[in-house]
Order: structure tokens, then sequence, then C-alpha cells
């Protein structure tokens, strides 16, 4: 039980790297930006890959009517986030310690994963249809206004996860630092529940 | 076929084989051109290994160019009013371009070289010297534009200028008009003896800024080019000098009548010494001295008075003659800085000197003459060798690090190399032609990178197509990295070319700025946000701090303006984005355009002269709304009361 304890406190512990690195790459490249312009998002904000990259994108986005880039205080999730990602990962961590000194059941271990698993798709919607919002809801009075092949508008929404073409530009969606860490840490945390079952049953039996 | 027909071709073919032989000896054709073709490529997309500054001669600029291709990167406006960017037509860079005589539009810019630290480049600054109006400028090689601009009192034809010491402590210049110092009002005939001919020594600080510490009043002869010591002789400097005959009319009859003139030696650093002693005298001299923030992007001239003033003869030890066959060009020091290499334009040798021999002739007093009371070497006790008849006409030589010389001829139009050791001729390759002064990236400091030599020839004729009776100077590309020199390329180059600097691409070009940060703009009209921008009416002074952003200004529409009025667009450009200029220009406006970078505030004066809606536009094709990048001036009569007032999409 010992060895599954410590697993699930690092496991949970990785989390908090969301704090220092991103979670989320969207980068964009066009042949007139040789080295490429992108951002990163983290938990509290956008963060442009380039000093100015994000006044940069924002430039380019005018032009097809998409809105500007969020600031932390515009959106609710910069300021949630982290308190929920802080919030499990020290939940994570009293339940290792738990384990460890109170020898509770590697369920616990299970169970926090369950949430975190749950969190993070919600998570992952959110962001999505925040991406949606942003990349349909465009200002009537564009610039240039786009349509498919059928007449609607062209949606700019970036790829939730992968490679889109986007007008000029072909836009790479992917995780970064921050939320492999999280994944190798959730990932972890199941580890320490298998071993820990499986020292209870070899215990039990 | 009749016998004639036979005859014909035969004669034909005769031609057609004499003109393959000619091709071949200067290129060579099928496999070995391709291989020279592969070795000027850089591929779409791929960077030159080198940079090359060309000086522009009179065009009074710098261009870029890279190595090996040969290919013009960039015009760094230096000396010359420049439309293009509006350097020395905007409010801010007007003062870059102001003398002691006033505003001046144009330069002669002849030698360009770069910052050193520990004899090698450094990659820094590029310094200019101007012939003309005698000053020396310093660019950054950051942002590859003018920061700095001294003149030099006392001072006619700036030549033998602006090289630097190896650890850019002080680049000189020097005077090849000799005249009167102080000027005065005298007859010409009575020149022997009155006139001067001012070395002037211009201290570098850490930031770059530069002093002038003092001048060294030298003979009246003409002092034509320089070098400083290196290595081991670091401390000193070299100047070739001409017409020691001192005439005055028909000068290339007349100033060409000696069998020597001088190479001046001269210990700088025994002199420093001695004006930090209080040395030297204060004597007149006004001087104006033009400084560029690249914060503020304004330039400051300042006029000064007054400079220390030397005597050569009071500083024992530290200023001495060696002769030097028939009226001197070049003064070159090997990267050891043990030779010293003269070349007498008229002579057919190249005397090469000891810097050894010198110090011992100098310690043992071993003097054949004095002029004006600075002591004369003896030219045979100083001489490590002769380089007999390399060629006719020596000019220019640089060095390859690699134990070799090369030395341009101007009258037999060739470069030839020759051995340090030997003093031996190696090599000899035609130039096309009349080749001036030559260039091997590092070539003049402790470490050249000796790879490819670039020709700089004063005539073109027919090597490209005809351009009407003024054509562009031609250089050519050697590789040199082989025992032969190998003739790569052609290439034209912008104005003339006195001489270039070059170095490796890699020592600079990650430092090359790409914008400037706007939020430390401090120029007093930047608007900085649209929100910023606004107009003020004071008087009859109008001040319109607009801004740009693809692709539109803030205000666009402006009214309220009147005949009469004195109206100054401060035009700020809000991109942080390399490569992402605007350019702003106004119908009726009587000066140029101006091209202003991201992060960068630039203004010009427009003065309407008519009433009417002006529009104003853009002139750098920023983005695909470009064309859509315009406004409109309302300018009503002297006394109307239109008020004052400024929109955006309203
Ligand atoms: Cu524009």
């Amino acid at each position: 039980m010992k060895s599954a304890s410590i697993i699930m406190i690092v496991g949970s512990a990785l989390l908090l790297g969301l704090f220092i690195f991103p979670l989320w790459s969207i980068s964009l490249e066009a042949p007139q930006y040789p080295s490429g312009i992108g951002m990163n998002i983290h938990l509290d904000g956008l963060q442009g890959k380039e000093k100015h990259d994000l006044q940069n994108i924002d430039g380019l986005n005018h032009y097809i009517g998409m809105r500007k880039l969020p600031k932390p205080e515009e959106m609710w999730e910069f300021s949630v986030f982290p308190k929920v990602v802080g919030g499990m990962a020290l939940l994570g961590i009293f339940i290792g310690l738990l384990g460890l000194f109170k020898g509770i059941s590697p369920n616990w271990f299970l169970t926090w994963l369950i949430i975190m698993c749950v969190l993070g798709i919600l998570g992952m919607y959110d962001f999505n249809a925040w991406m949606v919002d942003y990349g349909t809801n465009l200002d009537p009075k564009a610039i240039m206004k786009m349509t498919d092949a059928d007449g609607n508008p062209l949606s700019y929404k970036p790829p939730l996860f992968g490679t889109k073409h986007i007008l000029n530009f072909v836009a790479h969606s992917y995780p970064h630092t921050g939320a492999y860490m999280m994944g190798f840490g959730m990932f972890l945390t199941f580890i320490a529940y298998i071993v820990g079952n499986k020292k209870r049953k070899t215990n039990q039996a | 076929m009749n016998k004639i027909g036979k005859y014909v071709l035969g004669i034909a073919a005769l031609i057609f084989m004499t003109n393959c032989g000619n091709n071949n000896s200067n290129s060579n054709s099928g496999a070995m051109s391709s291989s020279k073709a592969e070795k000027v490529y850089v591929a779409p997309g791929e960077h030159d290994e080198y940079y090359a500054f060309f000086s522009g001669g009179y065009s009074g600029n710098i261009t870029v160019a890279g190595l090996p291709s040969g290919r013009m990167l960039k015009e760094i406006p230096v000396f010359s009013q420049f439309p293009t960017s509006g350097y020395g037509y905007s409010e801010e860079t007007k003062a870059m371009l102001n003398t002691s005589f006033g505003f001046v539009p144009w330069g002669d810019a002849h030698h360009p070289d770069i910052s050193q630290t520990n004899g090698e480049l450094d990659g820094r600054w590029i310094f200019i010297n101007e012939n003309n109006t005698p000053r020396i400028a310093r660019v950054s090689l950051a942002t590859f534009e003018t920061e700095e601009i001294i003149e030099l009192p006392n001072s006619a034809g700036n030549h033998a200028s602006s090289f630097v010491t190896e650890n850019t402590e002080y680049i000189v210049a020097g005077t090849r008009f000799a005249v009167p110092n102080p000027q005065r009002d005298m007859p010409i005939s009575d020149m022997k003896g009155e006139f001067k001919g001012p070395l002037s020594f211009v201290s570098i600080a850490e930031n770059g800024r530069m002093n002038l510490e003092f001048q060294l009043n030298m003979p009246g002869f003409n002092y034509d080019l320089a070098h400083p010591g290196r290595n081991k002789s670091h401390g000193w400097f070299f100047f070739t000098s001409y017409n020691t005959e001192e005439a005055n009319t028909l000068m290339e009859v007349n100033a060409s009548q000696n069998d020597k003139d001088y190479v001046a030696a001269v210990n700088w650093k025994k002199i420093v010494d001695y004006v930090k002693n209080g040395g030297g005298k204060k004597a007149p001299g006004t001087y104006a001295h033009n400084v560029y923030d690249d914060k503020t992007h304004m330039a400051t001239s300042t006029m000064k008075e007054g400079v220390t003033m030397v005597d050569p003869r009071e500083v024992e030890g530290a200023v001495f003659y060696i002769p030097i066959p028939k009226s001197p060009h070049g003064c070159d020091v090997d990267p050891s800085g043990q030779f010293i290499i003269g070349s007498g334009k008229l002579s057919t040798d190249l005397s090469v000197y000891d810097f050894d021999k010198m110090i011992t002739a100098i310690e043992n007093k071993d003097f054949v003459d004095d002029s004006y009371g600075i002591p004369v070497l003896s030219y045979e006790n100083t001489l490590a060798g002769v380089v007999t008849q390399p060629g006719l006409g020596p000019l220019h030589t640089e060095f390859d690090g690699q134990g070799n010389a090369y030395t341009t001829f101007f009258i037999s139009s060739e470069v030839v190399k020759w051995s340090l050791e030997t003093f031996e001729v190696l090599d000899r390759q035609p130039t096309f032609y009349s080749v001036g002064h030559l260039m091997i990236p590092g070539g003049n400091s402790r470490k050249p990178f000796g790879k490819y030599l670039v020709a700089m020839n004063k005539i073109t004729k027919d090597r490209y197509l005809p351009t009407g009776p003024e054509l562009e100077h031609s250089a050519q590309l050697y590789d040199i990295s082989g025992d032969k020199m190998e003739l790569l390329s052609d290439f034209p180059t912008h104005g003339e070319p006195h001489y270039a600097a070059g170095i490796r691409a890699d020592v600079i070009k990650d430092k090359s700025k790409k914008y400037y940060e706007l939020s430390e703009n401090e120029h007093p009209y930047a608007a900085k946000s649209e929100a910023e921008a606004k107009v003020t009416r004071n008087g009859n002074e109008v001040h319109i701090n607009m801004t740009t952003i693809r692709s539109h200004f803030a205000p666009d529409n402006i009214e309220g303006i009147k005949v009469g009025d004195k109206v100054y667009f401060h035009i700020t450009n809000l991109e942080q984005d390399f490569d992402v200029p605007h350019g702003f220009s106004i119908i009726g406006a009587n000066t140029s355009e101006i091209l202003v970078m991201p992060g960068q505030t630039k203004s010009i004066v427009w003065e309407p002269k008519r009433e009417g809606v002006w529009p104003f536009y853009c002139t750098d094709f920023c983005s695909a709304l470009h064309q859509e990048m315009q406004g409109y001036v309302r300018v009503s009569g002297k006394n109307s009361n239109v008020p004052l007032k400024y929109t955006l999409d309203e």
C-alpha cells in the first residue's frame, strides 16, 4: 500500500505542472510567417508564442470579423480553472497521504480519477464551445465574408485536437507540456489504484 | 563547295577556336563553370554566408550585399538624403545631416570598417567616413540605421578614414587636401609650410558614442589612407601621404615629382597619454555632432567648439615618416601586425615594412632626414622586403590569414596573390576593369575569413547589358580557398564602392532587430494606441498624432485645417510584427514620403497652399487592404472658422 500511495501522491502532484507549463498550444503556419505565429493556453490566460503574437493574431482575425482574443478577466474559466486544478491536486495528495498513513482503500484513488476525468471532459467541452463561438460568431461588418461551396459562412474554429486548413493558414492544435504532465499524472493515479488493489488482494489472500 | 567557300569556313573555324581559347582564359566552360555556379548559388529561401558592406562613394550611403550570391540586401542611408525611407527629410532625421556649414544633403562615403574586439570583427557597428564635408558616421548593425555622425573641423578631404583600432578604442580621420589651419584668407601659392594636414583621433565609448579627442597637426601633405597596427603593432597607426612636394596646381604632374613620399607612423597611445596629461593646445574648430536615439526615434544635432591640437614635434618618439616610392595609396597591416604594406600607385613594386625593424630604427635614431621637424626613418633599414614587379599601380592589400596577401593593381587590372614569407607572387587573376579596392571578409583584422575575395572595379564597360552612358560599377567574386584564385561571378554594385567590409553572417544576423518595441517609444508626439491619436492646434502650427495599423489611419478624416497652417503629421506605426512598415504621403507636401517601421514614430511637415479636400495615403503595400489605407484633410480659407475635428469611423 505504501508504494501505491506514493504513486498517487506523485501522480496528483503532477497536475501542479499546469501552473508552470501551458495546457494547450495552437500554432498557425503561413508562407509569410516563416517562423510561425501562435499561442499557448495556460490555466489562467493566453500567451503568445512570441512577444506580440496575440496582438498579431488579433490583427489577422479582424479581416474576417473574429473577436479579439480574451484577456484573463474576460473569461470566467481563467479564474476558475486554476482553483479546480489546484483543488484536485491537493485533494489527490491528501488522499495519497491518507493511503500512506491511514491505509484507506485504493478505491478512493479510483474515485479521484473518475472525478478528474469528468472534470477533464467538461473542460474540453467548454473549451470547444468557446472555440465554436469564437470561430463562427463573427462581426457582421467583417472585411472579408467568406462562404463555403454551399454559401454558408465559413467557420474559423481551430480544431480541438489536430491540424486543419483555415484559409491561407494551417492551424495545429495540440496539448502542451502541462497537459502531458496532467495526463501522465492521471495515468499514475490509475496505476496507484491497480497496485494498491493487488497489494490488498495479496494481503487478504 | 568551291574553294572560296572552304576558305571562308576555315577562317570561321579559326575564329571560333580562338574565341573558345579566349573564353577559357577567363571563364571556364562545361563542368568547371557548373561547379562555379554552385559555389555562388544560394537556393531560394537560403541565406548568404557573409554580409558585405560596400561604400556608395558619391551615393553617400552604404549598400549591403550577401556573399557569395552578390545579391543586394539593403541600402543604408548615411550621408545622403534618402526618400525611400524619408531619411534626411523627416523632421526626426534632418538633424543627422547638419554640419557647421548648415544642412548638407549629400556626402561622399568611402571606407566602411566594422568594430573589433581583440582584433576580431565583433559586428556591433560599422563606421564610414565622408570625404567632402569631413565626417565619420556610426551605423548600428542591429538596426542597420545610422546612429551618429561627427564632423571633423580643420580638415578637408577626410579620406584616410574611418579605420578602427583593434579594440575599437579609436577611429581616425585624415586630411587629403591640406588646408590652412586654422582656416584663413591667404594666397594659395603660399601653401608650402602654411597648409596643414591634421589627423583626427575619435574615441569610441562602450555604447558607441564618438568623441573627437585630439587632432595631430601634421605637415600639409595629402594623407590618403591609413590602417591601425594590430597584434604586436597595436598602439600604432600608419598613414600614407602624397604630394610631399606641396604642389597646388596641375597636381597630377606636380605632385608626382618626388621619388618617394611618406608613410607616417603614429604611436597614438603615446599621444593619448600626452593629451591625458594635459598636452596639446586648445584650438578653434566648429563641428556638428549628431546623434540618433532609437527610443525617441529622433536625432539631435549639437554644435561643438574647439579641439585639442597636438604638435607632432612636441611628443617625443610618437611620430615618424618612412619613405615610400611614388604617391602611395594603400597602407595595410597584416594580421600579425608585423608587416606594413605600402602601395606606391605609380610604382611597380610593393614595399613591405617590418614593424620590428622600424622600432629598432627608432631606438637607434637611425634617421636619414627630417621633414618639418619630424624624423624620417631610413627606407632600407625599415624594409622587410619588396615584392618586385607584381603589376602596375598597386592600390590595396588584404590578407587571408593563411600567410598570403592579395593586392589590387589598378593600371594592369588584376589581383595578385603573394606570400608574406617569401614576398613571391603566387598567382594573378584579371579583374574587369581597373580594380580599386578589394575586400576579404575580416581581411583587415587579426582573423580574416579567407574564403572569398571581392574586387571592386572602377570601370564596367561591357560587363553587363548596357544602360546608357552611366553604368553601375562592377565587382568580381573570387574563391581564394585554394592555391589559385578562381573567378566565380560578376555583380553590379551601387554608386562607387571605394572600399568594403565583410563579416560572417552568423556574427550579426541573430542580433538583427525585427521591430521597435512600441512600449519603449519615447517620441514626444507618439500615439501608442488609437485612443491616443489627436490633433492639436497652436497658432498656425497643427500637430497630428496619427496611428497606422493594417490597414487604416487614425484619425482618417481631419477638418479645420487652414491655408497657411504648418501641419506636422506624426505617424506612429502600431504594428509589432517583423517587416510590416506603413508609409505616409500627402498631396502637395514639399518633401519625401516617410516609411515608418513597426513601433516607430516619424514626422513630415505639410503646408497646405490651397483650399480643398486633400487625400493622404499609405505608400507601402501593407496588406490586402492597402489600397483602402487613406484619409482626407479638409483645408479651409485662412480666416474661416471651420472647427478642428478629427474622426475615425464616424
Ligand atoms: Cu499601410
